[in-house]
């Protein structure tokens, strides 16, 4: 396979990522490389990925707001947004995956000690593949703040966890969604750890009315982009 | 402009990860087999100081017993199985400790006509990662490591070998991971 294929791929900018190490998010100090990155050649391994299909999601998981049916606590949201690459060509048919807490602050997860009460309407996490345009699109609540145990009173603000594949291995993305305005964000020690305002401010949601639900629920809007541009070379 | 990777945190749903997603042998549970020898592949994550990372996600990714991936970018004409499709994920448990069922790949083609040896591509993500860490599984007793175009990128013989699984028993691999510090699993770009 010819080399100029992964000149797609450029490495992150390290402006508009988070290092590695961070004396801001101090657990990465004791978990996080000490040592420099390899820098190998891109080959067929890291150019191809896991492909997910319509067999894969199942339309109900796009719902967090309902278990069996029954409604769940809390401000109800769409968020909505289209998934992009570097050079805004939407990304179709590529699964995404949403983890939050609840309406109080609580993770359905065993690892989360607090004594914030568990909500059994919340789905607490959800799936989607993107259309032929990109949009993804969730039905869920707006949750709660929580304090992170033994941090010196650091409260992590509203957010909800993203995932996603895209077309290949060096497309993956995990990231975080922040809610506009509110006074945790400009608090919060693992939203500081990406270096560009920018960058910082494309982590927060829209409001959007016109993505919501008349009378049912607040729009949020959330463009993701992934890493990749078009690599084919200039002609004429 | 890529929006930013922010860490994956403590709380990733179990629920997100569907049954037997580790075993890579099956499309899902009950389905027909992939070709090829199956494997095991285990280990534990630590950071530094040996201590044990519960709660990590870990994901690999692979082509199938003949070489190939089952991507349309893998154009190699290699055959496709279409009882394997190469992704898997686990989490750890409260020891740090994974397990993998799947088969060996086979080799597949790398830059400039040379073959690379059979790997895995692993990714880990947890709480206090900013961003994801990538690495290869290569198996032991593979001539083939040696012309490896990825591993020879490497010099330092140390850092190498921790990109190796050693044999235990008869396909079981054993493949641990230091996140940090001392014996640290050499790791690359995103």
């Amino acid at each position: 396979m010819p080399n100029d294929i992964y000149a797609g791929y450029a490495p992150y900018s390290d402006e508009d990522q988070p290092p590695s190490r961070s004396d801001l998010y101090r657990s990465t100090l004791a978990r996080a490389p000490t040592r420099p990155l390899y820098a190998p050649p891109r080959t067929v391994s890291e150019l191809t990925g896991p492909v997910f299909g319509h067999e894969d999601v199942l339309p109900e998981e796009a719902d967090l707001a309902h278990v069996d049916g029954k409604p769940c606590l809390g401000q109800l949201i769409v968020v909505t947004g289209k998934v992009m690459d570097e050079d805004g060509r939407p990304v179709p048919r590529t699964l995404v995956e949403i983890w939050q807490a609840n309406a109080a602050g609580k993770y359905n997860h065993p690892a989360d000690s607090s004594a914030a009460p568990l909500d059994p309407g919340f789905a607490g996490c959800g799936r989607c593949l993107t259309d032929d345009e990109g949009r993804y699109r969730f039905l869920t609540i707006k949750p709660g703040a929580y304090p992170v145990p033994n941090s010196g009173n650091w409260w992590r603000p509203p957010h909800i966890h993203f995932s996603l594949f895209g077309p290949t291995y060096l497309t993956r993305l995990v990231s975080q969604l922040y809610f506009p305005g509110d006074v945790l964000n400009g608090r919060d020690r693992i939203m500081a750890t990406v270096p560009s305002e920018v960058a910082r401010e494309r982590l927060t949601a829209v409001y959007d009315p016109a993505v919501g639900i008349d009378e049912v629920a607040l729009g949020y809007r959330f463009d993701i982009v992934l890493r990749g541009r078009d690599a084919t070379p200039m002609t004429g | 402009m890529t929006t930013a990777w922010q860490t994956l945190g403590p709380f990733f749903s179990p629920f997100l990860l569907k049954p037997g997603e580790n075993d890579l042998t099956r499309i899902r549970p009950g389905a027909a087999p992939a070709e090829g020898r199956t494997i095991q592949i285990m280990g534990t994550v630590r950071e530094q100081n040996g201590v044990p990372v519960a709660g990590a996600l870990l994901e690999i990714w692979q082509a199938n017993a003949a070489g190939r991936y089952a991507h349309p970018a893998d154009t190699s004409g290699l055959p496709l199985d279409p009882n394997f499709r190469g992704f898997g994920r686990v989490y750890t448990d409260r020891e740090g400790r994974y397990c993998f069922r799947t088969i060996k790949p086979g080799p597949v083609p790398g830059p400039g006509n040379r073959w690379q040896a059979p790997h895995i591509l692993l990714s880990i993500f947890a709480a206090g990662l900013l961003r994801r860490l990538t690495t290869r599984i290569y198996f032991p007793d593979e001539n083939a490591n040696a012309e490896d175009p990825v591993l020879a990128t490497i010099e330092d013989p140390a850092a190498r070998a921790t990109l190796i699984a050693r044999t235990e028993g008869s396909g079981r691999y054993v493949f641990d991971i230091v996140t940090s510090g001392e014996g640290e699993t050499a790791f690359f770009t995103d």
